[in-house]
């Protein structure tokens, strides 16, 4: 894959900071959600729904489209910031998340919200999901991409390793994981309530290939993808160093962010950080 | 009455016949493929079909997102590992989001034998009828689960097959149509109606007969679709004959019996008897003897029918 321009990344993450604020006062228009998680995957799906997937918003969802399983479902913020950005539904349908009647529902909704390839919320299941979806690619003889996202917490679920021997027995290799490695779970830090390290060793012992990146740096995810897309027969795992609630001074590396609504005082504040 | 089939054979049999007819039919096994039968269309059908191993929950998963692609998955693996052990995936992944997905679960019940308790799921339909989107069917022998099977790929949303190890019976004519939520009146009396479903209908209409050397004439009601449930005909059975005993191969907690017992509450209150295991687990041991200590043959059902009668001579005179 080509590297990026200064002018590409530039724009990404001026598009990244935007979706940051979109994030932030759907949030807290909600009064609930989970901002950190969210936070710490929006320059990945930025990254990935405006450079790397072939989607067509106007022929929703037509066959041929790239697929992306947000394992990690209650980062939908984030997810539902990139639809509406990019035209899946209008911009203003953000205001509704959470509420009564809203096609934004808490965790995704593949039945309700345009764009939203599969149902997610209990954590766990995408993996597998994302397995079933690669195999239909492969017997369609199609070029889908499929991608998923997954939580370093996530990954404490049985099902995950269950479905990382599908994958690499299966040698899924259009297949590719990005693994939201922030640290942070609900209870602490991931190593302290059950720790999953070594994180890279894992995938590697199950058949991945395996790639690090910085989660934050487009650059950077562009490179790894790039040497992903060196093994065509092995299932790919990107782990994304990432910081939870990146890119807001006071909810960074915080664990009490990971689903809690800002005020109004506190998103003025955190829309003015990220003020363009 | 033919000779005996085992609805799993069954099963794996219209597996081939359906595949040879749809390109888009996948199966998917738990490594249980010789026992479930599906290593008929992995033979047939070897790029079609996904081992994904000792691994239910992955393999529901993995069967909604062919679903989601456009594919019909069957996925297969004993009963009390496809709903039991995979509850959360079913729910989450296949009914809440609709998707294509037909779980075709053998070993179900009792007549599973000597592997024990731990693998006689007598719950399986309590757990599956209670998710909203499930289509859930037993058919009652090895001429209907071809039908069902059938009847599950025409039908566009989740299914949840429930299919046994055992030979049985074969009751229902070939020509007998399967119509998806329809029950079927195979024995007319006035007097009681059983109403029952898999193998314990072999075991009604035996009951029945006896029951009519005996003076006594019983309605015979097949449920091969446990949900959604044929409320009309449960209501006229019941308004017809004013007693019904239902028979399950299942716990009498949440089942057909549960069933039943709901819409006949509501609608046509009428004496009931719910015949099932009761509120335990199984054990190992040869199928008829489970049947036999657990209270499941034709002689409980006779038993049964004499009771409700009386039920019905007290409360309703």
């Amino acid at each position: 894959m080509p590297t990026l321009s200064t002018a590409e990344v530039e724009e990404l993450k001026l598009k990244a900071r935007k979706l940051r604020r979109d994030i932030l006062t759907m949030i807290h228009r909600a009064g609930s959600g989970h901002p950190g998680g969210s936070l710490s995957v929006i320059d990945m799906l930025v990254f990935l729904y405006y450079r790397v997937m072939r989607i067509n918003p106007a022929g929703y969802p037509g066959e041929e489209r790239d697929r992306l399983v947000l394992s990690k479902g209650h980062a939908c913020p984030a997810l539902y910031a990139v639809l509406a950005d990019l035209g899946f539904f209008p911009a203003e349908d953000l205001e509704q998340l959470r509420k009564i009647e809203s096609h934004l529902q808490g965790h995704p909704d593949m039945r309700k919200t345009p764009g939203v390839e599969m149902s997610t919320g209990s954590l766990g299941q995408g993996l597998s999901v994302a397995n079933g979806m690669a195999l239909a690619a492969r017997m369609d003889r199609s070029a889908r991409q499929v991608f998923v996202i997954l939580g370093d917490g996530e990954v404490q679920e049985g099902q995950i390793w269950e479905a990382a021997m599908t994958s690499a027995h299966y040698r899924l290799g259009h297949l590719t994981a990005f693994l939201d490695y922030n640290g942070l779970q609900i209870d602490g830090w991931c190593r302290d309530v059950k720790c999953s390290d070594p994180m890279v060793d894992k995938w590697k012992a199950f058949g991945w290939n395996v790639q690090e990146a910085d989660g934050h740096d487009f650059a950077s995810l562009q490179e790894a993808l790039g040497r992903a897309r060196s093994y065509p027969d092995s299932p790919s795992m990107i782990v994304a160093h990432t910081v939870k609630g990146k890119g807001v001074s006071f909810m960074e590396n915080q664990v009490d962010w990971h689903g809690k609504a800002p005020s109004a005082e506190e998103l003025e504040q955190g829309l003015a950080e990220l003020a363009t | 009455m033919t000779e005996k089939m085992a609805t799993r054979d069954a099963y794996g049999k219209a597996l081939v016949e359906l595949g040879k007819e749809q390109e888009r039919i996948v199966v998917l096994d738990a490594d249980l493929s010789k026992s479930t039968k599906t290593a008929l269309f992995a033979e047939a059908f070897p790029g079609r079909f996904y081992n994904v191993g000792v691994s239910e929950a992955d393999m529901m998963g993995t069967a909604a997102g062919l679903a989601a692609s456009g594919y019909i998955p069957f996925a297969s693996t004993f009963g009390v590992f496809a709903t039991g052990r995979a509850y959360d995936q079913v729910r989450n992944s296949i009914a809440y989001t609709r998707l294509n997905v037909k779980i075709a679960a053998t070993h179900t019940g009792l007549t599973v034998g000597e592997d024990g308790a731990s693998h006689q799921t007598l719950e399986d339909l309590a757990l599956m009828r209670v998710l909203p989107n499930m289509t859930v069917i037993v058919p009652a022998d090895g001429n209907q689960a071809r039908q069902a099977v059938r009847a599950a790929v025409r039908h566009e949303g989740p299914v949840y097959l429930r299919l046994g190890r055992p030979k049985v019976p074969q009751i229902i004519g070939e020509d007998f149509p399967f119509e998806l939520g329809r029950g079927q009146m195979l024995n007319e009396g006035k007097d009681l109606t059983y109403i029952t479903t898999g193998i314990m209908t072999a075991m009604a209409l035996e009951a029945a007969e006896e029951l009519k050397a005996q003076g006594v004439n019983a309605s015979v009601v097949n449920i091969h679709t446990i949900k959604p449930l044929d409320e009309s005909l449960l209501v006229q059975a019941a308004r017809e004959t004013g007693a019904v005993v239902t028979a399950e191969e299942h716990s009498i907690l949440g089942g057909l019996g549960g069933a039943v017992a709901e819409v006949l509450s509501q609608e046509c209150p009428v004496p009931l008897i719910r015949i099932g295991v009761k509120d335990s687990f199984g054990e190992s041991g040869n199928p008829d003897a489970l049947l036999e200590k657990y209270g499941l043959t034709a002689r409980n059902l006779v038993q049964a029918g004499h009771a409700v009668l009386e039920k019905k001579a007290k409360c309703c005179q």
